[in-house]
């Protein structure tokens, strides 16, 4: 067993079962502004998880005795869809939904000025259309971008990944037969910008020295995930980024605007 | 002391846009001494102070500001107003009527739940609520006319360079439009044909108010589009 352990560990080049390397995450596309009637929105796809979210606000509260009066809230619904897994699962909100949509609020609102909207409220609804493992790494991912879009201002942007024991290695974003099968799970979010960790969990048993290395091999995974968020970002504006050079001054004008709404035929 | 980007780049949340003591314009935060961008939208490096221009970004009311909004209910002496903003804006019975609010009065004949009006921002409370005012030339009840939402930063860009671009749309088309600066837009024209026309143009401004040379290429727009009709 210690044998076949350590030849592991010294070759870096290990595949795993769905053909990546140690420390690479999965395939991640994200894309933005997809729901036109919400004011911000984004669809993430990592691996196989299949994920849409939705941002509504800051809007009035209701029920209103929920809202609070120096600050806003931020609520995060997290729900997946029955036929996201195999077997169906019951659509009704479970325990761990709640749970989950409680985790996200702590991982998302640090990147938050809630102290900007007192007495309203921001609403993230993530719909889970297909799980594969880590979605709630990758709800954040989306939610996220999603509140970018909504124009919501924030400190830096929320990127999410998860590192686990699987074999007795230490592994980057784990699949789902990988979570299930391995020994350990640890999710965490990540703001790249301002290095700050704001969530951590984990599921199963890793020694001090094996979750120091998870957590830095998910702060490495998160950035990678950056990146490809900041793409998803720029990528709905395309042409300012070849554009930019030539602008002509801004024609933006804010203090102008008042006179010029009277000008009427 | 140092800008981190070009004017007129794409920065999104996070980004570090400049290094050193300035003032912070619109959409930026400062921490300890570093300049952060806070929205998507595109720098700009001012002579005494860096601001971004947001791309996207919800309706924040100003004492001033022009609104177009939705009865939502009725109080005791009041209305309460959807403007787009994070709260419901408040239009007292004194700022409607100019008369003081009396128990006979029926507030259900001067605005009713469902009525859209255009009114304006005259003060802001203590937790930034809007407080409304329809005492005024060409305020009030709106009868009829197209409301179309565009995003409330991009309301700058539709207006133009001292209203070129808004007067030349509707020197193009003829017809009456009425900018709120919550991102709602008000257009009457004489017939459905010209405030279907108007629309499609200013939805063509809200998803292109980040390029350059937009009032030229909306008139070309403008013309094709009349050119295929007849």
């Amino acid at each position: 067993m210690s044998k076949t352990k350590r030849k592991r560990k010294t070759s870096k080049k290990k595949v795993r079962a769905d053909g990546r390397k140690v420390n690479e995450i999965r395939p991640t596309t994200i894309e933005t502004g997809i729901i036109p009637n919400a004011d911000g929105s984004a669809y993430i796809e990592m691996g196989n998880n299949k994920i849409i979210a939705g941002v509504y606000g800051p809007r009035e509260m209701h029920p209103k005795r929920l809202s609070k009066p120096h600050m806003g809230v931020l609520r995060v619904r997290y729900h997946m869809a029955p036929f996201s897994v195999s077997p169906r699962r019951s659509p009704a909100p479970s325990r761990r939904d709640r749970e989950i949509g409680m985790v996200m609020v702590d991982a998302l609102s640090p990147a938050l000025f809630l102290e900007r909207y007192p007495r309203s409220v921001i609403d993230v609804y993530v719909e889970i259309i297909q799980a594969d493992g880590g979605t709630r790494c990758a709800a954040v991912n989306a939610a996220a971008v999603a509140l970018v879009d909504a124009g919501i201002p924030m400190k830096d942007l929320v990127a999410a990944c998860a590192a686990g024991k699987m074999d007795g290695e230490i592994v980057l974003d784990l699949g789902d037969t990988e979570d299930k099968e391995g020994e350990a799970d640890v999710p965490l979010a990540y703001m790249p910008k301002l290095d700050q960790v704001t969530l951590l969990q984990m599921d199963g048993i890793l020694t001090a020295k094996e979750t120091m290395k998870a957590i830095e091999m998910a702060i490495e995974g998160s950035k990678q995930v950056y990146e490809i968020q900041r793409e998803a970002l720029k990528k709905k504006y395309g042409m300012t980024e070849e554009e930019s050079g030539e602008e002509e001054t801004s024609e933006e004008a804010p203090e102008d605007a008042p006179e010029e709404k009277e000008e009427e035929q | 002391m140092s800008a981190k980007f070009e004017t007129r780049d794409i920065v999104i949340p996070g980004d570090l846009i400049y290094e050193g003591k300035i003032r912070t314009g619109d959409n930026t935060y400062r921490e300890e001494e570093n300049l952060y961008a806070t929205r998507v939208g595109l720098v700009n490096y001012g002579k005494d102070r860096v601001t971004v221009i947001a791309l996207e970004a919800g309706f924040i009311p100003l004492v001033g500001d022009l609104v177009i909004g939705e009865v939502r209910d009725i109080e005791l002496g009041q209305w309460k107003v959807d403007i787009g903003a994070d709260k419901n804006a408040i239009l007292t019975v004194n700022d409607a009527i100019n008369k003081p609010f009396r128990s006979f009065l029926d507030m259900t004949r001067i605005l009713d739940v469902g009525d859209t009006i255009v009114a304006k921002i005259v003060d802001l409370d203590r937790s930034r609520t809007a407080i409304l005012s329809i005492l005024g030339r060409e305020l009030g009840r709106v009868h009829e006319g197209f409301i179309i939402n565009i995003t409330p930063s991009k309301i700058p860009r539709l207006i133009g360079k001292k209203g070129s671009m808004i007067n030349m749309i509707l020197r193009e088309t003829r017809c009456q439009v009425t900018i709120g600066q919550n991102g709602r837009v008000l257009i009457h024209g004489r017939n459905r044909s010209d405030e279907e026309l108007v629309v499609k143009v200013i939805n063509k401004v809200n998803a292109e108010a980040h390029t350059s040379g937009l009032t030229s290429r909306i008139q070309e727009y403008l013309k094709k589009i009349k050119e295929e009709k007849k």
